[in-house]
């Protein structure tokens, strides 16, 4: 280790927070772009599940709530892109990296939302699955990062109570509004675990990142928390969690649950997920046909800067 | 007429018009030209879907006949709407979508800058409310009018060819019917007349600035008001009242 590193190390070690300024490793700096970026990339990508309902909200309440919900996902991806920015990487370069599959973001968004209650379901477990792991990242080592977990913190955990409180609505309504909050969880309840990432067994950068303290806790560690809240909202509604092995262990007091579908895992991760292709494709041509719109925006620029010029 | 169906009426007019634009806008949410696009146009259409709640909640208590916000909202078709026909026409690309908004917002600010003289006290608190958002989608729509008319070749003709399309339907801002005389007559409704020109004034500086060629034709298309609309419209109800038509009995 070199002098510098020593005292990155050391500084980390102290709970010091790392600024924008400071000296940082290559590697340090790289892992926080990449883990950065893809949570930015996950907020944007995470508007069109939601989006896809905006137009059918069955009450203007519902349809004004929802619209408020994701546009605050859009200022979260905003405030993280900026927070990428900070390490000397280009907001736009990071977007194109995804547009490419160079850069991955989070693999539930490939799900479709089939039916109003994934409305409540993605707001109940979606939300509350990036609390688990946001609120473990309010204590991560990079200033900026750290800071803007704890203003999306808050947002998050009212999108979380909003999408619980729209299921216990469907969960006390008609028979067929129940079958559709069940169906919602069935589909939903196992990619929310999924969320999390790989077991720690398989997730060769968790020691570095411990170490740095990016991360604060294990993805397995952040699963089993989420589970342990979940499991209990879920009985609350009077649904059933589609996992036949699930069940609290009296002496550890955690539950235990089943085997993740690791292949399907990886499988939507490398782009063979339901919705994949789509979500891409809406993003860049998103950025594709709206670039004619920055190019005039830029050339009015211009032309204002021009005529103060001569003015 | 009686003055209550005028007024009934009339609250259909300024909350459908709300609802369907706002609706319209919705239809951009993940996909704006750029993130910081579509927090402002999801601001907006947030807006206007708030003060469609407004008057059609009003609108239900006028007509008396128990009818909520969201029964007005969900439940009626196509020939009982009021919004004015530029409202549900389509989004197209972005240039489309500013210059229906421009010349709404235009029209919008000026009328509720007259409402808020109404003698009904609902109206003017509604219109003093409403005033303050609409100020600034007035200026978000002109400032993309210029960015866009006086941006690139590109965008000047992706602004000029939906602004002469969709010039048909400005005429129907001011379009007087029944209910406007009844509701003008008590000191209620707005007088249309007298903020014709000052649109038009504002319009026509506002394109002159943006490098663009104010529309020549003047033919006006009407029939908002009176429920006869485009083929649009039908198609914005048949997804936006898909739920409470297919599940009558549920509450959302
Ligand atoms: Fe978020
Ligand atoms: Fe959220």
């Amino acid at each position: 280790m070199t002098k510098a590193e020593e005292e990155f190390q050391a500084k980390i070690d102290r709970d010091i927070k790392i600024e924008p300024k400071d000296w940082m490793p290559d590697a340090y700096r790289k892992t926080l772009v990449r883990q950065i970026s893809q949570h930015a990339h996950s907020e944007i990508v995470g508007m069109l599940p939601e989006g896809n309902w905006i137009t059918r909200a069955p009450s203007l309440r519902r349809k004004v709530a929802l619209l408020a919900k994701v546009q605050d996902e859009a200022g979260h991806g905003l405030y993280l892109y900026s927070a990428v920015e900070t390490l000397g990487t280009d907001r736009e370069q990071t977007i194109d990296d995804m547009h490419s599959g160079k850069a991955k973001y989070s693999s539930i968004f490939n799900y479709p939302t089939l039916s109003w209650a994934d409305m409540g379901a993605v707001g109940w477990l979606v939300d509350g699955a990036a609390i688990v792991n946001q609120v473990a990242l309010q204590r991560t080592s990079y200033g900026p990062y750290s800071r803007a977990m704890v203003k999306i913190c808050k947002e998050e955990s009212f999108h979380q109570r909003q999408g619980y409180e729209l299921l216990i609505h469907m969960c006390n309504g008609t028979k067929e509004q129940k079958e559709m909050a069940q169906d919602a969880l069935n589909r939903f309840w196992w990619p929310s675990l999924m969320m999390f990432g790989p077991s720690d067994t398989d997730s060769p950068n968790t020691a570095q990142s411990m170490a740095w303290r990016v991360k604060r806790y294990t993805n397995d560690d952040l699963r089993q928390q989420f589970v342990d809240i979940t499991v209990p909202q879920a009985e609350f509604l009077g649904l059933t969690i589609p996992d036949p092995d699930l069940k609290m262990n009296e002496e550890t007091g955690h539950y235990e649950f089943g085997e993740i579908n690791w292949e399907e895992f990886f499988n939507v991760v490398n782009g063979n997920g339901p919705c994949n292709r789509e979500r891409i494709a809406a993003r860049s041509n998103a950025k594709k046909n709206g670039s004619w719109v920055i190019d005039a925006a830029n050339a009015y620029a211009e032309k204002q800067r021009m005529k103060k010029k001569v003015a | 007429m009686t003055e209550q169906d005028a007024l009934f009426d009339y609250c259909l007019r300024i909350g459908d018009s709300s609802l369907i634009i706002g609706h319209r806008l919705s239809e951009w949410c993940g996909h704006g030209p750029i993130l910081e696009e579509d927090i402002a146009i999801i601001n907006v259409s947030l807006d206007l879907v708030g003060q469609a709640r407004s008057v059609l909640d009003y609108a239900g208590k006028i007509e008396g006949k128990g009818r909520s916000e969201d029964d007005l909202a969900y439940l009626r078709d196509v020939a009982f709407y009021r919004n004015h026909l530029i409202c549900e026409q389509p989004n197209g690309d972005y240039g489309r979508t500013i210059v229906r908004q421009f010349l709404f917002d235009s029209f919008h600010y000026l009328f509720l800058n007259e409402l808020v003289n109404s003698k009904d006290d609902f109206f003017s608190g509604y219109a003093e409310k409403s005033l303050k958002e609409v100020i600034y989608h007035m200026q978000h729509s002109t400032k993309w009018m210029l960015r866009m008319g006086d941006g690139t070749e590109e965008s000047h003709r992706r602004v000029q060819e939906p602004l002469n399309d969709l010039w048909r339907f400005t005429g129907e801002f001011f379009a007087v019917n029944e209910v406007d005389k009844i509701l003008i007559s008590n000191g209620i409704a707005v007088d249309l007349n007298k903020i014709k020109p000052k649109w038009k004034q504002y319009v026509r500086e506002i394109i002159e600035d943006a490098t663009l060629t104010l529309p020549t034709n003047d033919w006006e298309q009407l029939g908002g008001k009176e429920g006869r609309h485009t083929e649009h419209l039908g198609f914005i109800l048949a997804e936006m009242q898909f739920l409470p038509r297919a599940y009558p009995d549920a509450t959302w």
